[in-house]
């Protein structure tokens, strides 16, 4: 009882915090709103006993995901009240394509089981179960080169994000080594041979 | 008790919300970004919460594997939204119509 109390308080945070992502006039404030989402459903993680990637969603995603979203938002100097109005002649259209996906989405998910019995509520673990050493085991054996491409994955984000901001701006004195190295004498020094000055 | 129909449900809302974030929002190429990250989000919550009810960890790994590239595209992403500012000096979605599609 107390885990349903618990689970619809944190439901209705996070749905709350979905809808201001969405409809918050300022960036700032939806990348706010999207932080607060994201550490709802960590909690909500919690519950169902995913301890490792509830603490990866808060270190990785509210530590460095949205600390980079929310350095972008405040150094690009978005103008927050446009001319046009915040929505679009599509918003309606919009509106309706999730009314329908979520009536679909809904038909599977309560419609099919009527009547069928519902999957029953796995039994907690013991204190000292281990989520992370579960999944390292599987990990680092069965998926170990899907982890592998992982790495890989974020390797080439690394170097594709660094090409993409990257740029050399036109006038700027910079120092340019390999130019500096391959200079010779006789590029710089003139030797001049002339007659001694008789006075 | 909660059951799996509980959270499916609220994956759904959450799904069908930042779906309509996408439609909605034509004014901001960064909320955009946000609403696909919600999307991921109410994708993880399926694994996570199929994982526990059917007693498998594979779940829980693909959503590790999700997280990495999600990760891995939000950069990507801002890294393009960087440039196309400096280019442009706008982030308007309904500016970017060079390429005429």
């Amino acid at each position: 009882m107390l885990a349903l109390i618990y689970f619809y308080t944190l439901a209705f945070v996070l749905v709350v915090a979905a809808v201001g992502v969405v409809t918050a006039r300022n960036p700032v404030h939806a990348a706010l709103f999207l932080i607060l989402s994201f550490v709802t459903s960590a909690i909500l993680w919690l519950l169902l006993e995913a301890e490792f990637l509830a603490m990866v969603l808060v270190l990785v995603y509210v530590g460095a995901v949205m600390v980079l979203f929310l350095f972008v938002v405040m150094m690009l100097d978005v103008n927050v009240e446009g001319g046009r109005g915040r929505f679009t002649r599509y918003a309606p259209f919009g509106g309706l394509i999730a009314a329908i996906m979520f009536m679909e989405l809904g038909f599977v998910v309560w419609w099919r089981n009527l009547g069928l019995p519902v999957m029953e509520t796995p039994v907690p673990h013991d204190a000292d179960y281990s989520n992370t050493k579960e999944l390292g085991a599987v990990l680092y054996t069965e998926h170990v080169y899907a982890f592998e491409l992982a790495a890989f994955i974020l390797l080439l984000a690394i170097v594709a994000a660094i090409v993409l901001t990257m740029r050399r701006r036109p006038g700027l004195k910079t120092q340019v080594v390999s130019e500096q190295v391959k200079i010779r004498r006789e590029d710089r020094v003139r030797i001049v041979k002339m007659e001694a000055e008789k006075d | 008790m909660i059951t799996l129909t509980h959270y499916l449900t609220l994956s759904a809302i959450l799904f069908s919300v930042a779906v309509a974030g996408i439609f909605i929002n034509r004014k901001n190429l960064i909320v955009l970004l946000m609403c696909i990250e919600l999307l991921l989000l109410a994708v993880n919550f399926n694994f996570i919460a199929f994982s526990r009810y059917l007693g498998d960890t594979s779940g829980q790994v693909f959503v590790f594997f999700i997280l990495t590239v999600a990760a891995a595209e939000a950069a990507i992403g801002l890294a393009i939204l960087v440039v196309l500012f400096r280019t442009k000096a706008s982030i308007d979605v309904q500016e970017l119509d060079e390429m005429k599609g």
